[in-house]
């Protein structure tokens, strides 16, 4: 039962001493136990290694440590396969990192450690973070815990899946494209990807660096406001980390939201869009209301431009990111006479298709005669769609929208034509485009079958205070986080 | 939609990813659908537009010059597929 609780419950009864974070631990151990040979959300799980933190988060509650100063004292997170966890394994879900163990931990463990939290397993995802449905995982796709014989979304797809069939309290995503909320919605969990620059990149392997944010996956709207407070914050480890304030993101949860201007951008509501998950959003719109939010249709013009233009970016960024697999300093080495052979074969062995497709893709947008007419272009398209953001946020708050067009499709559906798997992340994109933060939250089901929807409400830069507390006033109005996914079937 | 040609086997020379004759071929024909979506972004008059290449707008981030611990070099050269004194082993590049 307790892998079952929300971090404020596990904290709760943390607090009263009712129970041990040995047997919170040990409850999320034995649910991976019983559901994780069907789902595959992890890729490794050092069970010893879990249950020592537990262990000594239990000393320090013992010993009389403050809950206000460690938020997340004997709470078990569990981090996706993309970002670095001291001696533990670091795969990317790809092949060409080999047995490679991390030597250090990236920053938002370090924090999370710091906060208390019993940091454990590794998560599944689309290689390198390029996917949408982690198929192209190198180790094998994880399953929707809703219907097994579905995708759970990607990239971030086995954080989903291991919060949505409570293998752990919350985790760890990324999101470059849509990787969080994507998902986060196909599971029916909470998920966010906060402003570029809110949460340090350092120990997260790099995608695409204008485009990369790591954010929190949970349960509630609460847990990923608990999660944000504690991973955020300027480090100077990473440059592009922004000195803004963190706020205590919880505590503003609950206030009204009269009054708060939400903006209904006309352009994500037709196209491939399913009637179904229009009908959810736009009954998510009139609960809005009925809370007190004053919400208007506007206009994001340039969202049919957002997907050309993130996959000349987000590869071209790639192509320089990933030369650094080169089986020269780590990873599964493939020899050659000379160095460039031994570069090629190690990469042509290493990479899964859709890594090689991207890179290639990425060298050519950038290769001479080239740049001007698609990478040069595609950053002047970007300008444009980040204007459109920012004019609209003169005029309101925050921005709804569908997070999917369609709920979880099939495992195999769209695996053999990338540029349908790339369409499908149509309503996620253009935030990371523009910067801006971006959560996920259930909104209801389609009917047959039963299969979780999500609703996206956009915010502005360093807005997530009041993304939060709109996202949670809709949450705690609506039943459809409490449901939870037939797990035995 | 159009569809572009694509050089796969010289961009993937360039990127340096050994390809097999089949993933040529597959990729070429996807890569050229992938790029004949793209043409979308000639739609639009870009003129007098400012690239964007980072949407927090800052520059010049810079620190104080100090030495700080950094990883040990064992610990740098834990992953290394073959190594010997202290360095990374590589086939040889000059004769």
């Amino acid at each position: 039962m307790l892998h079952q609780l929300t971090i404020s419950e596990l904290t709760g009864k943390l607090t009263r001493r009712e129970v041990t974070a040995c047997e919170a631990m040990e409850a999320c151990l034995s649910q991976i136990e019983k559901t994780d040979a069907r789902l595959h959300a992890f890729l490794s799980v050092d069970k010893n290694d879990a249950l020592a933190q537990a262990a000594q988060a239990d000393a320090a509650i013992q010993a009389g440590a403050s809950f206000a100063e460690q938020p997340l004292l004997g709470i078990p997170i569990a981090v996706k396969d993309v970002i670095a966890v001291k001696n533990q394994p670091l795969n990317c879900g790809s092949k060409i990192l080999g047995k490679y163990i991390s030597p250090f931990d990236a920053t938002v463990v370090a924090k999370m450690r710091a906060a208390g939290a019993i940091v454990f397993g590794r998560l599944n995802m689309d290689e390198f973070a390029m996917g949408s449905s982690t198929e192209n995982s190198a180790f094998g796709a994880s399953r929707n815990p809703w219907d097994t014989d579905r995708t759970p979304g990607g990239s971030s797809g086995g954080s989903a899946v291991a919060v949505a069939a409570d293998e752990c309290l919350a985790a760890l995503g990324s999101d470059t494209g849509g990787s969080i909320r994507q998902p986060a919605a196909l599971c029916g969990i909470v998920g966010l990807k906060p402003t570029y620059g809110r949460v340090s990149r350092y120990g997260l392997v790099a995608y695409a660096s204008s485009l990369d944010q790591i954010g929190p996956m949970g349960k509630c709207v609460a847990d990923t406001a608990i999660l944000l407070r504690a991973i955020g914050g300027r480090d100077p480890l990473d440059a592009t980390s922004v000195d803004e304030p963190v706020p205590d993101y919880a505590k503003s949860l609950g206030q009204s939201v009269k009054g708060a201007k939400i903006g209904l951008p006309k352009e994500y509501l037709g196209g491939g869009l399913d009637p179904e998950i229009g009908q959810a959003v736009q009954a998510a719109v009139r609960q809005l209301e009925s809370l007190g939010a004053e919400v208007r249709e506007i206009s994001l013009p340039h969202t049919e431009y957002a997907i050309a233009t993130y996959y000349i970016i987000a590869t071209a960024e790639a192509s320089a990111n990933l030369a650094r697999f080169d089986g020269v300093r780590y990873g599964a080495r493939v020899d050659g006479g000379d160095p460039i052979e031994l570069y090629r074969k190690t990469r042509g062995a290493g990479f899964g298709p859709e890594v090689k497709r991207r890179i290639i893709l990425g060298t050519y947008v950038l290769s001479t005669g080239y740049y001007d007419a698609y990478y040069l272009r595609a950053q002047k398209v970007r300008t444009l769609i980040r204007q459109d953001f920012l004019n609209a946020f003169k005029e309101v708050d925050a921005i709804v929208t569908p997070t999917t067009p369609t709920a979880a499709f099939k495992l195999g559906e769209k695996s053999q034509d990338p540029l349908q798997m790339y369409l499908n992340d149509i309503f996620t994109i253009s935030c990371n485009l523009a910067g801006i933060c971006g959560i996920s939250v259930p909104c209801g089901f389609t009917k047959y079958p039963h299969l979780p929807i999500g609703l996206q409400l956009l915010g502005k830069p360093f807005g997530e205070e009041t993304l939060l507390r709109l996202a949670h006033a809709y949450e705690q109005s609506t039943p459809w986080h409490r449901e939870r996914p037939p797990l035995q079937r | 939609m159009s569809v572009r040609e694509i050089d796969v086997r010289y961009v993937a020379h360039l990127a340096r990813i050994e390809l097999s004759p089949e993933e040529e071929r597959q990729f070429g024909a996807q890569l050229g659908q992938i790029l004949g979506y793209i043409e979308k972004l000639n739609q639009l008059d870009v003129n007098g537009i400012e690239p964007t290449a980072h949407a927090v707008p800052m520059v010049n981030v810079t620190r104080p010059d100090e030495i700080k611990p950094s990883l040990p070099a064992a610990e740098a050269l834990r992953n290394a597929p073959a190594q010997a004194n202290d360095l990374f082993m590589m086939p040889k590049i000059v004769e």
